[in-house]
Parts: C-alpha cells; sequence; structure tokens
C-alpha cells in the first residue's frame, strides 16, 4: 500500500507530526542537545527537510498577521474576547447579482457587514458552519469569538440555521432584544422598532433589553411566532403550513394565504422599487396565491384578470383600484 | 553540493506555491485521497534530494515532471489501476501546463489569506495558535491561560501548524491528517 518510489515508506503524517514537534519546541526552551538531537533527524532524510520546511515557512508567514496588527493589540488584558471576523461566502455571483453589499473590515475592526438592497437576498456560511440568508433591504453584522458569535440585525429579514455550540452562544440583536439559539433554524424580521421571530426548528430564547420584561426570557419552540415591540411581546402559535409561507421567502416567494390587498401590497413593496398603491375603497378585498417577491406585475395582473379591478402604471408606481364603471 | 539554506530558500520560494496546483494535479490523478500527503511528501523529499546535487531552472516543469514519473511508477507497483487513472495520466501534461487562477487571486492578499486560514481553524486550535503567534506566548503560558495542560496545548498548536500549511499551500480542506 504504501510504496515509497525506491525509498524507505515513511509516512507524511508522522513525519509531519515530527516535524511541528520540533518546530514548537524551538519556540520554547532549547538547549545544546536539542539542536544536536535536531539537526541528525534534519540531515537524516528528505522527507525531514520537506516535511519541516513546510511547516516552518507557513509558520512563519503567520507572523506577519501579528506584526501588522496595531501595537495596542498586544496589550490587551486577554485573547479570549477579541472578535474575528468569519466569512465565507456561499454564491458570490448570485450576490452580486442580487446587489449585495458585503463590507470587510481589516484589523483590528474585526466584524463583518453584509447588507442587501430592495429585491436583494443573499446566503452567508459563517465559519462555524451556521448559515445566514438575508431578504430583501436587510442589513447585518456578524461578530465572532471563541466565546460569542453574535449577529445584529440592523433592519430588514434574516433566516439562520444555527450549528449549536453550547461554549459559543449564538445570539441575534434586533429591536432591543436579543435572541439566543439554543440549536435552531429561526427568521427574525425587523423595522428598527418591531421585532418578528419565527422559529422552525430547535429552540431558542428571546430575552429583552428593557426592564419590564427582562426577567421574562421566553423560550421558543417550533412553531411559535413571537412579536415584540420595546414593552409588549406576544407569542403565537403557527400552523405548520403557515409557517412554511411566511418562510417562502427563502425560495423568492411571496405567499398569500386570505390576505388583504393592503397587507399583500406591504410585503410586494418591501421587494420592489415600484410600489403597489392600493385604493383604500378595495383596501380590505381578500387575496390568495404565490408569487414571485420580484414581480409586481404578476400581482398587477392578478389583480385586474381575477379580481376585476384596474391597475394603472405610474413612474415608480402601480395604482390598482375600483374599475371606473 | 548546494548548501542547505540555499535549497530550503528554494523550496519555500518555488515549490511551495505550486503545491494548490500540484495537489489538484495529484488529486485528479491518483484516486486514492487517503495517500495524498504521502504522495506529496515522496515528490517533494526527491526534488529537495535533487536539489542538493542542482536546482533544477525552470522549477515548475522540473515538478510537474518528477511527479508523473513518481505517479506513474507508483501505479505500476500498484497491481490494480483503474481506468480513470491510466487515461488522465495522459493528459497530465495537459493539465500542469495550466496553473489554476484562483491561487494567484488569493495570494494578492495574503494578510486576508493567512486571518482566514487562521479563521478555520477549529476553536481551541485557533486559540492556541493566536495566543502563540499573536501574543507571542509560550507553551506554559498558553497552557495557564487556557487552563489546559502544556501537551494539551502543543497538541492544538502542532495541529494548528499543519492544517495552516495544508491551507496555505495545498487545500482548503486539510488532508492526510492522521487525527
Amino acid at each position: 500500500m504504501n510504496g515509497q518510489g525506491g525509498m524507505p515508506g515513511q509516512r507524511a503524517g508522522e513525519v509531519e507530526d515530527k516535524a511541528a514537534d520540533w518546530l514548537w519546541r524551538q519556540a520554547g526552551e532549547w538547549k545544546i542537545e536539542d539542536q544536536t538531537a535536531f539537526d541528525s533527524w534534519l540531515a537524516e532524510s528528505a522527507h525531514h527537510r520537506a516535511a519541516y520546511w513546510r511547516l516552518k515557512a507557513a509558520w512563519g508567514r503567520t507572523e506577519r498577521v501579528a506584526a501588522l496588527r496595531p501595537s495596542d493589540f498586544r496589550r490587551g488584558a486577554t485573547a479570549k474576547n477579541r472578535t474575528w471576523p468569519i466569512m465565507k461566502f456561499a454564491g458570490v455571483a448570485c450576490m452580486a447579482a442580487a446587489g449585495i453589499v458585503a463590507t470587510f473590515y481589516l484589523w483590528p475592526s474585526s466584524e463583518a457587514s453584509y447588507a442587501t438592497a430592495i429585491g436583494g437576498q443573499a446566503k452567508i456560511t459563517l465559519a462555524d458552519g451556521s448559515h445566514v440568508q438575508l431578504n430583501t433591504d436587510t442589513a447585518i453584522t456578524v461578530s465572532m469569538d471563541t466565546r460569542h458569535r453574535t449577529v445584529t440585525l440592523k433592519k430588514g429579514e434574516a433566516f439562520f440555521d444555527v450549528q449549536h455550540d453550547a461554549s459559543r452562544p449564538f445570539s441575534v440583536l434586533a429591536a432591543g432584544h436579543r435572541i439566543v439559539d439554543l440549536g435552531t433554524e429561526f427568521s427574525v424580521r425587523t423595522n428598527g422598532k418591531r421585532l418578528q421571530v419565527t422559529l422552525l426548528r430547535g429552540r431558542a430564547r428571546l430575552e429583552s433589553e428593557s426592564d419590564w420584561v427582562q426577567h421574562h426570557a421566553t423560550d421558543l419552540t417550533p412553531g411559535e411566532v413571537v412579536v415584540a415591540t420595546a414593552n409588549s411581546l406576544s407569542v403565537s402559535n403557527v400552523p405548520v403550513h403557515q409557517l412554511a409561507d411566511a418562510l417562502a421567502w427563502r425560495r423568492g416567494k411571496l405567499v398569500f394565504s386570505h390576505v388583504t390587498l393592503t397587507e399583500a401590497a406591504d410585503q410586494f413593496n418591501r421587494y420592489n422599487q415600484t410600489k403597489l398603491v392600493i385604493d383604500p375603497a378595495i383596501a380590505d378585498r381578500k387575496i390568495s396565491g404565490t408569487f414571485e417577491a420580484g414581480s409586481v406585475q404578476s400581482f398587477a395582473s392578478i389583480a385586474q384578470y381575477a379580481l376585476g379591478l384596474r391597475s394603472e402604471k405610474k413612474p415608480g408606481q402601480i395604482i390598482i383600484s375600483k374599475p371606473t364603471p | 553540493m548546494v548548501a542547505a539554506p540555499e535549497v530550503e530558500l528554494w523550496f519555500v520560494r518555488e515549490v511551495l506555491p505550486l503545491e494548490a496546483s500540484l495537489m489538484r494535479f495529484l488529486r485528479n490523478s491518483y484516486r486514492n485521497p487517503g495517500e495524498l500527503a504521502d504522495l506529496r511528501q515522496d515528490i517533494y523529499a526527491e526534488l529537495i534530494e535533487t536539489a542538493q546535487t542542482k536546482i533544477p531552472d525552470p522549477t515548475k516543469p522540473f515538478v510537474f515532471a518528477l511527479a508523473r514519473n513518481i505517479l506513474v511508477s507508483r501505479m505500476r507497483r500498484e497491481r490494480i489501476v483503474p481506468m480513470e487513472t491510466m487515461s488522465d495520466l495522459e493528459n497530465l501534461a495537459l493539465a500542469s501546463e495550466a496553473p489554476p487562477p484562483d491561487r494567484t487571486v488569493i495570494a494578492r492578499d495574503e494578510l486576508r489569506h493567512l486571518r482566514d486560514a487562521i479563521d478555520q481553524l477549529p476553536p481551541r486550535c485557533r486559540e492556541a495558535v493566536m495566543l502563540a503567534r499573536i501574543e507571542g506566548l509560550s507553551g506554559r503560558e498558553i497552557a495557564a491561560r487556557l487552563n489546559l495542560n502544556e501537551s494539551t496545548v502543543s497538541h492544538y498548536v502542532k495541529d494548528g501548524m499543519r492544517k495552516l500549511a495544508n491551507m496555505l499551500y495545498g487545500t482548503s480542506d486539510p488532508q492526510g491528517d492522521p487525527a
């Protein structure tokens, strides 16, 4: 199995382990005898030199990282609470098409920010294996270190599929609340004041920063939707199919089940520059169906042909109203 | 004879940057992922032995020619040679011609590349590497800071060294790792 091109077989793993051992020992107490032993090990075989030189070169490169950090970093009390930007993109091209704006902060600031434009969506894979999917017009900041994983949702809506790690809690901060993951898939939406959390799987805890609910951390179970403002909190249980509808945005769809035209228009307007305007006279008419989130026109057509309403295009707007007799 | 420091310099500057394309070439030609690290190690060892007599110039065609020879002789010794391996062998010259472009792109931002590599280490391992590298702490100091014993720290740091080398030179998924 382990033929070695005419040379005595040496498993790369073992040699590499020994090379790493030498390299690390050299950083500590190093005596004359050590040097002698090391020299003869190195001279013994080209395999040894290859492994050692390779590790040494890679390890040496990491020194540049230290050199590039500001001096105050070294004076820090502990390395434990330092944040490390952790990011990996899934589908960069798709994000570019969606108008994603990603900002990398180089050291010493270590947060990463991601944002989508109106109508945009983005999928982000964090280095801990968690996935975040951003909906239209959304902005988040991710900061991670060896103790915490924190995402701040500044605006918009995001779906989180979190890799649970009890030693490193994953929290989402939004609208004065903190959602702490206990191994979950959940969606969070905010406009800065109002917060809606939908839990699809697993468990999560919602805590508030305001005093009166501080001691009322709410544990969520799947199927629950929480709506919270600065001083109110309501939990409702939602049937599974309805949850799926609420999360249809992840597939680029909007699913309506017997909602008013105004509510439907509000949803569309989150995704499109062309805004739907509903005549107050028909605002309470109900509609159901599945639509492409980016296609205002499809909604206008349905309104026109299925509901017999009038749709009128204006710059930046589509006005839906009662047909003139 | 070429002096050892000169060989080392050549190896680090000329050979290691080719590792990503070398590994891709090996992965595509040799259907035994468990042995890729061994194969690489054999190629490197033979390169170094050659360079001790005379530094090959230019480096790249030499590296791939030698890799091909080692691969062929290794597969001859193995009784079963999968068909796809044989057909791939005919394309080896072709594969070695085209350098993968992504390496170059990555090399443009060394700092970010390094940072990403460190970020991809497992949490404890990363912590030990950071304390060693950025804080410049000794094994004993790291052990005290992390409340671990020294041999555990040593294990994490060494694991970090090996994973970093794989990420920085070879591939993002550390292979040939016996752990």
